[in-house]
């Protein structure tokens, strides 16, 4: 049974958007500041820190959830994706961000990233949902910009591409 | 806005965790989701010296039907059980409950078991447990036993769970198919904490309901039977009786006002799908 003291800097180990990649952490380390701090991983905006905001929102082995709510320690071995590996090789946006620039759906872009990895997480456990479930789904995230409308119509869109 | 240090135990079998519990005991804390735990840990709300996590033991992790009950282990995520299958036919007031509770993405981590053990007053959970009559199962180094809801919730964020106890399941009793269900609840936004919740069973002449987020547990009041003409009244004396308080949230006034309103409409729903 792995025991790891308060003053332990354990190595963690996980995939990161395809890459196998690890850092130091200690027990108290939040997942969101691990992925930040030692894995240089941007993408992962940090906002209330207490599970409000959706802004920390990645995927983990699929499921989009809160990494300020998650222990670094936690995530050794688990497969994490963020909204860097949307996008292809050569930069080249994927169909989800795509429909986010032609719809307006982000002014300072710091809830964006949260807000992808929860669009497709639920997308594929939820290929059929309509605007009601899509709305809900985003009622997990808080963005001050935009009044959502933008957000929702590119969701809308993404959803229906996919589908077809 | 980052937790106090704390020792970190990732217990891979039930033994494993039973034998953490029995050595630190109140200085330590079980950590299922973390939903609540971990964001009252980032506050430093609460403080712990040695965190024993549960979420990888995978014989805990099920949803199983067993003596005309839904049982649900305590790695189970409120996400599985929401999509569970068979859950609107064998549990339709969970059924009902599930899609208040938090949003997808912390459904998608937080278990069903800790929220239970959390024992939030505004929660869906332990309201859940406490209208339909569930058991919760407590195991330590010593004993295993099992408590009804009502001996399990004893105050706000306070259970009858022993320092050196987990709960390694809770049991939902089968819904009898001739019950109507219905369940609602009022807040700000939906997935925010519940200012009032409340959950009604109604069976021929007979209801029962229960009432979350003014006392300091949920509350549940059986009426065997209940007029529509008697309605208002009825709810008018168990709203008193149910005090409530006063937050940033609302008024008692307030949650007592929507205990006499909202109470009316689950009412009504649960009644309308008796069958």
């Amino acid at each position: 049974m792995p025991q790891i003291g308060r003053n332990e800097r354990v190595r963690v180990s996980l995939t990161l958007d395809g890459k196998k990649v690890s850092g130091l952490a200690e027990p108290r380390m939040l997942l969101s500041d691990f992925l930040r701090q030692q894995l240089s991983a941007g993408a992962v905006h940090v906002g209330c820190e207490h599970g409000v905001c959706g802004a920390c929102t990645i995927r983990v082995d699929g499921r989009a959830v809160r990494s300020c709510l998650m222990f670094a320690v936690q995530a050794q071995g688990c497969d994490i994706e963020t909204a860097a590996g949307l996008a292809g090789e050569d930069g080249e946006l994927d169909a989800l961000q795509k429909a986010f620039r032609k719809n307006h759906a982000l002014q300072c872009g710091y809830c964006t990233p949260g807000i992808l990895m929860s669009v497709t997480s639920f997308l594929d456990s939820n290929p059929d949902a309509g605007e009601d479930e899509l709305k809900d789904m985003l009622g997990g995230h808080l963005c001050r910009c935009t009044g959502y409308v933008g957000i929702m119509r590119a969701v809308l869109e993404y959803a229906a591409a996919r589908r077809a | 806005m980052k937790p106090k240090p704390f020792d970190y135990v990732r217990a891979e079998t039930l033994d494993e965790a039973l034998d953490a519990l029995a050595r630190h005991g109140a200085d330590a804390r079980i950590l299922a989701g973390g939903q609540s735990q971990v964001a009252m840990l980032n506050f430093r709300l609460i403080e712990t010296e040695v965190l024993i996590d549960i979420t990888r033991i995978e014989a805990l992790d099920y949803i199983r039907i067993e003596n005309g009950a839904l049982e649900i282990g305590a790695a189970t995520r409120q996400s599985d059980l929401k999509d569970w299958p068979g859950l609107a036919e064998k549990v339709p007031m969970l059924h009902a409950a599930l899609p208040f509770i938090g949003h997808v993405q912390t459904r998608n981590r937080g278990t069903v078991c800790g929220s239970i053990a959390h024992s939030d007053p505004s929660s869906e959970l332990p309201l859940c447990l406490a209208v339909l009559e569930g058991e919760v199962v407590l195991r330590s180094k010593r004993a295993e036993r099992t408590l009804k809801a009502a001996d399990f919730q004893l105050e706000m964020l306070t259970t009858a769970r022993a320092p050196d106890e987990m709960i390694t399941a809770v049991r939902f009793p089968l819904g009898d198919a001739s019950a109507g269900h219905a369940f609602d609840e009022m807040n700000r936004r939906r997935g925010d904490f519940a200012i009032v919740s409340l959950a009604a069973v109604a069976r021929q002449d007979s209801v029962r309901l229960g009432v979350g987020g003014v006392a300091g547990t949920p509350k549940v009041r059986n009426w065997s039977e209940l007029r529509t003409g008697d309605i208002d009244e009825a709810l008018n004396a168990f709203a008193w009786e149910l005090g409530g308080h006063d937050d940033i949230h609302g008024t008692a006034r307030y949650r007592r006002e929507l205990v006499r309103r909202l109470g009316r409409q689950v009412i009504e729903e649960a009644r309308s799908c008796r069958r």
